[in-house]
């Protein structure tokens, strides 16, 4: 058995294989899109409560008469919602859609799968109104109620073990790069889960050791559970759309163990400074800094696997969001890497710029390719085709300007909020005014990006009612004329 | 043993390495922390009364942990100690009893390890909770009014000793300000915090 980069189902007979390929994605139909629905809905629910958390910032009087919606509740509803509900589930289907593809069989136990898809939107839920109520762990990326938390690790190992029968049921061939990379994320997700839980509520570590605990674990969320989902579904659906295979098996395996070896150490970064043993905020400085090695792996090997292709930017929906996710991955991980240096931390703890590293992270990078991977997985699924082109192209400017404007913005101010801090000649609230405009530009920000989430709600939407368009469409829904093709007359094409 | 094998167990071994070097180490090297005894003859950090114990859980419930951290940094490290935030910086010691901890990670308000030092006045808290522009022009802290009930003066009635007291206009003439249980745990809570003794690793 051999790790491979080039996707297990090319070279059979191709008839053959794309008859099987599509019952493996209709087999996906129930399941899958319930996850991807589900994700959605949260979405759209995490962005309100976004717009909400933000306009407090600049103008504390908006909805502050209730302790439901105060900004320490609403805040971290926000995180909980948009991380356990819209990219969680969203990255489940994504694995296990992958996964089916990739092992040649199809979906095996989809009624456990809608099960659990239905108890964890309700576990996301029940943990939700529980921080809106103020039940709160106040330990950041852990404010679900610790039996929330130990239905959404189980279910989660659920899902794994569900993905570990699909694979052992494939016949015999290559593991592809995106394979190693989707375990990745199904063993270490409930092992950090599990351990934050254990470490921090049930009473393992004691006094700073919860922090430390804390940012192995959220760093974690990230760095070994959502990183390893968008990487994996970059390598397979680069390929797939412009019909080349990876550039380089070796810098795939170097990436992959790159990752695994340091992403883990990274974390204690959120506490530099901080009252923890000094060589313990030294090691998790040394673990960002070796991210280079991974994300450079990762960068030049997608890069390479493009060029030559770029031009279909400009009329593939799947590889606009995709490379846009797969370029803010270099972009977060180099800033992530610079940023964990003393030097530099100094100044940016404490301040809006880590804010607009988290949503560089979590939403330039793992949130556009998971929108991509929607694009390209429902249809698929469904038979049918995106309803308007229109729509994806607000979809995706409004949530590249979005974030383009959020980044920037908060990145910027964020420096000067820092450099400020530090200078005690300036008073405090000086500062706090200071900032007031960049919080602004973010709720602009936040409005463009949620507008795009409107869009893409209403496509996936119609979609799945299937109200609007005829059940087969005689193409794909591109963006734009693809080069060398001549316009095809509407009349024509009926 | 095959290369998936490999695979699950190089991928396991990873998560587990890391969580012993950044968990389980720091703890070791952490658990037996004590506390010390002072030149007053008090061993430091105190631990928490009852009371003060019920107003951290309502700090946090309120999330004041995503605008104020608990952590002075050490000298020539950032302005911490020149802003007046402490007069040392924090150390693992003055955690002993934090649980769960609340370090926090962002600044939109000050840091509050010491507020307990820097502000001992119940009255102020209470004008600060309810409105902090009262005391803090410009600042963007949301308000608590549902800590506090307001109550109705009946003609020819002095306000109770506790009502809070508030400068001119704030209420109506015919009102007074009363702090709820939650209020009243949160201040002695904030009034407890305070990493203003000499311990061995780090001096006021």
């Amino acid at each position: 058995m051999v790790l491979a980069v080039q996707d297990p189902s090319e070279g059979a007979d191709p008839r053959q294989e794309l008859r099987s390929r599509a019952e493996i994605d209709r087999s996906c139909q129930g399941p899958v899109t319930l996850f991807v629905a589900s994700a959605v809905g949260w979405l759209l629910f995490g962005s309100l409560l976004a717009m909400a958390a933000s306009i407090k910032l600049h103008s504390p009087g908006f909805l502050s008469h209730h302790a439901w919606l105060t900004f320490g509740r609403v805040r971290p509803a926000h995180l909980n919602t948009v991380i356990y509900g819209w990219a969680a589930m969203v990255g489940i289907a994504a694995m296990l859609w992958l996964q089916t593809r990739l092992s040649r069989v199809t979906l095996v136990f989809p009624r456990l799968l809608t099960a659990i898809a239905w108890l964890w939107n309700l576990a996301v839920a029940a943990g939700t109104v529980a921080i809106l109520a103020g039940h709160g762990t106040g330990v950041e990326w852990i404010e679900f109620p610790v039996p929330v938390a130990l239905a959404l690790a189980l279910l989660f190992g659920a899902v794994g073990l569900v993905s570990f029968y699909t694979f052992a049921r494939r016949p015999p061939g290559h593991i592809y790069v995106t394979q190693w990379y989707l375990f990745g994320a199904i063993l270490w997700f409930p092992y950090l889960y599990l351990m934050a839980q254990l470490m921090i509520h049930l009473g393992g570590a004691t006094g700073v050791v919860q922090g430390s605990a804390n940012w192995w674990f959220a760093h974690n969320v990230l760095g070994l559970f959502l990183t390893p989902i968008g990487v994996g579904a970059v390598y397979y659906l680069i390929p797939k759309v412009i019909g080349r295979p990876i550039h380089s098996y070796y810098l795939s395996l170097l990436g992959f163990w790159s990752l695994a070896l340091f992403y883990n150490w990274a974390g204690t970064h959120h506490l530099v400074g901080g009252p923890l043993p000094a060589w313990l905020i030294s090691v998790g400085i040394v673990g960002s800094v070796m991210m280079f090695i991974p994300v450079t792996a990762v960068a030049i090997n997608h890069h390479l696997t493009m060029v030559g292709h770029f031009h279909m930017l400009r009329t593939s929906p799947t590889l606009r969001f995709v490379v846009f996710g797969g370029m803010s991955y270099t972009l977060v991980s180099f800033q992530g890497s610079l940023q964990a240096l003393r030097g530099v931390n100094e100044i940016s703890h404490f301040t809006h710029y880590t804010v607009a590293h988290a949503h560089l992270g979590v939403y330039a990078f793992y949130s556009m390719v998971m929108f991509g991977a929607v694009y390209y997985m429902l249809p698929r699924m469904t038979g049918r085709e995106w309803s308007s082109a229109r729509l994806i192209r607000i979809h995706f400017w409004g949530s590249a300007l979005g974030i383009a404007l959020y980044w920037g913005g908060l990145t910027w101010g964020g420096w000067l909020q820092g450099r400020m801090m530090n200078d005690a000649a300036i008073p405090f609230l000086d500062i706090v005014r200071f900032t007031i405009p960049f919080l602004w530009s973010r709720s602009f920000a936040g409005v463009l990006m949620t507008i795009g989430h409107v869009a893409f709600a209403v496509l996936v939407w119609r979609m799945l009612a299937g109200a609007r368009e005829p059940a087969r469409a005689p193409g794909p829904t591109l963006l734009g004329r693809p080069r060398g093709e001549r316009e095809i007359n509407p009349a024509e094409a009926q | 043993m095959n290369r998936t094998a490999l695979l699950y167990a190089g991928i396991i071994f990873t998560v587990i390495i890391s969580s012993i070097g950044l968990v389980f180490i720091p703890e070791y090297q952490l658990f037996r922390l004590e506390p010390v005894e002072a030149a007053d003859g008090n061993l430091y950090p105190q631990p928490r009364t009852e009371f003060e114990e019920a107003g951290r859980r309502v700090y946090i419930a309120m999330g004041c942990v995503y605008c104020h951290s608990q952590q002075v940094r050490p000298e020539h490290f950032g302005a911490d100690i020149d802003r007046g935030w402490g007069t040392r910086r924090s150390v693992a010691r003055d955690y002993l009893y934090d649980q769960p901890h609340q370090l926090g990670t962002m600044r939109t308000g000050p840091d509050l390890v010491n507020i307990g030092s820097r502000q001992s006045d119940d009255n102020w808290h209470y004008q600060h909770l309810y409105d902090p522009e009262l005391t803090s022009p410009g600042s963007t802290m949301p308000k608590f009014p549902f800590l506090f009930e307001k109550r109705t003066l009946e003609p020819g009635r002095e306000p109770p000793f506790n009502a809070i007291r508030m400068p001119p206009g704030v209420l109506a003439e015919n009102e007074y300000l009363l702090p709820t249980t939650d209020a009243q745990q949160l201040v002695a809570y904030l009034k407890s915090m305070r990493h203003d003794y000499a311990v061995p690793e780090a001096q006021p």
